[in-house]
């Protein structure tokens, strides 16, 4: 043995022993197996989610005191690039947190997640309680790899009555309806549409609805099934111009390049009446309510789907979001892990009081039949506006950025950028986004 | 009583002694070189041997040759991040040298209220780059920002949605964190400057102006070529100011070359194109280094020559 195997195995041993001595220094201490057999979990800090995720797993870890789940939570961006490393280099969870999607996919390529569609078969009980919608994005290759989790947060088209009624004017029945609102707001010195644009996704979401009420739903598909030049479809030339066009008919809050959704400075230009509406996902509706004064108290915050395009294609009752979250277990944990994260997935997780904790948080659960408990909730009318939305959608579209595989997600979201920044045309915006696909 | 020293010991100076302490500062570098190289030189070789193959940051590294090069080369945002660094490197040196010299020069006089100023301006180098830029980031938004809380419309502009005047933003945050530092070097510089050549040069009836043209500018030379070299490479790794500031945004207006490794490797999972991308941001960076040292000339010269 020379001396530097000498060395590292005696940095090695060093480093075990101080794990160990954590380990049985846990709060756990004291049962006979100590931390060691302890599943981990990781997920998002931040409301709504922390608190709500926080108290399903001191139910499990109370309800379960042999066994026991050890929760560590990161900021959103921050989870993104630790989760990665963390799996790149075998240091992951036990139950790994995402949005499903392309993400998901290239855990499953990775060999990082379990094929849980076996699971599912012989636990119909666990799949029958989840919208069914939610399972698309946690399919990779007709199998399932992730547990839909938590809630459902379709895209909602938000607007302040207040403004409406100052101008004079009814909220929007057709996209014809929008085109013509844009010139009466803007004629008051008021933002037709608030949007964080320096985020780009925030853009995105304009594309997303906009293919799909001129469209269909089957354009994206093409493009998520990988067929060559998808993105051709005139359709999405169409979709594109008609952006520009908003763009340049000052359809957006002015200087919407500078504005960032991390800071609600999007949410803040509604509440405050400086721009009429807002296309969003369905949990601003919580921030309207903890920053935006009596706005939701008042009534003044008004939200619909988005409305259909005179001769689209789409079918209006189709949305796009987030149709859930989702864990999945990871292949590199142990058998006693897997069975603890299992056992997480088809009691706590499916409970009542997970149920009643998005409620609560002013969000739709993943959970069917929730609209009974929705019904006696204080935000019960927005809340079955979501769980209509969400439950009678005949497709419930992922985002695409979540959909795609990251390599063209970022292309998506810079050609998104470019194009709203009018620094590119439509034409060269599809010819960019074919280039990435199946990428 | 007179004392006559002895001439001899001057001189004596045994050989033995400067062969030893060559060694004993071989030691002292050492630790200062294994830093270097677990931190600095193995990572490059790391980042070199994975510009030839493909990863995606989570699966298995794929040795695949040239590929990487190919696509990072290959993709038109490599020259247009190149141009982006490039921009911001020059009007960030074109803006923070002529004021730093200024400053410099201002608060090298040993007054107290100078002294004073001289403490307050050096606050901007307390600040990590994220809080200034999310502070610039705050008073610039166009709805909420600093022109609607002054009253003045004039301030509320596009600043980060522009793309000339999101450039514009980030080279004035950047000279404002980084002038105070560089001010700090010529302050130091000028006081080196001998006062017996402002005397002789008052004799000859020299004014301010021509001291400080003929003087000062001068006897900064070397002062100014290692603050220049500081603030060039210092620019290819701005990296936190722009990413918070503008997101590499609008477009891709701001996004230099960092940003692009980061977005390519971190983002768009590309782990390859970005080794790519961070082996040329090392070479540009040496390069440039390399090349201000040549433009400083012999390094014996002397700039107190006659004195």
């Amino acid at each position: 043995m020379n001396r530097r195997d000498f060395l590292s195995l005696s940095v090695g041993t060093g480093a075990a022993t101080i794990l160990a001595a954590c380990g049985s220094s846990g709060p756990s201490g004291g049962g006979t197996s100590g931390g060691e057999g302890a599943a981990t979990y990781w997920s998002l800090s931040g409301l709504p989610g922390e608190p709500i995720r926080r108290a399903a797993i001191d139910r499990f870890n109370n309800a379960n005191p042999d066994t026991r789940i050890e929760a560590t939570f990161f900021q959103n961006d921050a989870y993104k690039q630790k989760i990665k490393t963390a799996l790149g280099a075998g240091e992951g969870p036990s139950m790994i947190w995402s949005w499903g999607g392309g993400g998901l996919k290239s855990y499953v390529e990775a060999g990082q997640v379990q094929d849980l569609t076996e699971w599912f078969d012989q636990n119909t009980a666990v799949a029958d309680k989840i919208f069914p919608s939610s399972f698309g994005a946690a399919t990779v290759n007709g199998k399932i790899y992730a547990m839909p989790v938590e809630s459902v947060t379709p895209i909602v088209l938000f607007y302040n009555k207040r403004v409406f009624e100052q101008v004079g004017v009814l909220p929007p029945q057709t996209y014809g309806d929008i085109l013509d609102l844009i010139p009466a707001f803007n004629a008051k010195g008021i933002a037709p549409f608030s949007l964080g644009g320096q985020s780009r996704w925030t853009n995105m979401m304009w594309l997303e609805l906009l293919l799909d009420r001129t469209a269909g739903s089957e354009v994206f598909d093409r493009v998520f099934a990988g067929e060559a030049n998808a993105w051709s479809d005139p359709g999405v030339l169409d979709m594109l111009t008609k952006i520009q066009d908003l763009v340049k008919g000052n359809a957006f809050v002015k200087g919407f390049s500078s504005v960032t959704a991390d800071s609600n400075a999007d949410q803040a230009l509604l509440y405050t009446g400086k721009a009429a509406m807002m296309l969003h996902g369905s949990w601003s509706y919580g921030i309207q309510k903890a920053d935006g004064g009596d706005i939701v108290s008042s009534g003044a915050l008004g939200y619909m789907n988005f409305p259909p395009v005179d001769g689209g294609k789409g079918d209006p009752s189709n949305t796009v979001g987030n149709p859930g979250q989702y864990l999945s277990i990871s292949t590199k944990s142990t058998t006693a892990q897997q069975d603890i994260a299992k056992k997480f997935f088809s009691t706590t997780l499916i409970d009542d009081e997970e149920v009643k904790g998005w409620i609560t948080s002013g969000n739709v659960p993943i959970i069917k039949g929730s609209d009974a408990q929705i019904a006696s909730s204080p935000d019960a009318d927005f809340l079955k506006v979501v769980y209509d939305m969400s439950s009678n959608a005949k497709i419930f579209a992922q985002s695409w950025d979540q959909a795609l595989s990251p390599t063209a997600a970022e292309t998506l979201l810079d050609n998104i950028a470019k194009l709203f920044q009018l620094q590119i045309n439509p034409q060269q915006w599809v010819d960019a986004m074919n280039g990435v696909i199946g990428k | 009583m007179t004392v006559i020293a002895p001439p001899a010991a001057r001189v004596q100076q045994p050989t033995t002694r400067s062969g030893g302490r060559g060694g004993s500062i071989m030691w002292m570098a050492l630790p200062a070189l294994l830093v270097f190289g677990a931190f600095g030189v193995i990572p490059l070789i790391g980042v070199l041997a994975l510009s030839f193959t493909t990863w995606d940051g989570i699966g298995t590294i794929q040795p695949s040759g040239l590929a990487s090069w190919g696509a990072a080369l290959g993709d038109p945002a490599l020259p247009h991040a190149l141009l982006v660094t490039f921009e911001i490197m020059a009007l960030s040196w074109l803006v923070q040298t002529p004021l730093s010299i200024l400053i410099g020069v201002f608060i090298a006089a040993r007054t107290r209220y100078r002294s004073v100023l001289a403490v307050l301006y050096f606050i901007p180098l307390l600040l990590s780059s994220t809080a200034i830029s999310i502070t610039y980031k705050a008073l610039l938004d166009p709805n909420f920002g600093i022109g609607t809380g002054l009253g003045l419309d004039i301030l509320n502009q596009d600043w980060l949605g522009e793309p000339r005047l999101a450039m514009g933003v980030l080279v004035f945050v950047v000279s404002w964190q980084f002038i105070p530092f560089h001010s700090l070097i010529y302050q130091g510089a000028v006081r080196q400057i001998p006062s017996s050549l402002y005397e002789a040069s008052q004799i000859d009836g020299a004014g301010r102006l021509r001291q400080f043209f003929s003087i000062t500018l001068p006897q900064l030379k070397y002062t100014i070529i290692t603050s220049s070299t500081l603030m060039v490479v210092g620019s290819l790794t701005f990296f936190d100011l722009i990413y918070v500031l503008t997101a590499g945004g609008p477009g891709d207006a701001t996004r230099a070359l960092a940003l692009e490794m980061y977005q390519t490797g971190f983002m768009a999972n590309l782990m390859g194109p970005a080794s790519v991308i961070a082996v040329i941001l090392v070479l540009v960076g040496l390069l440039l280094a390399q090349l201000l040292r040549r433009l400083s000339g012999r390094g014996d010269e002397s700039q107190l020559e006659g004195m």
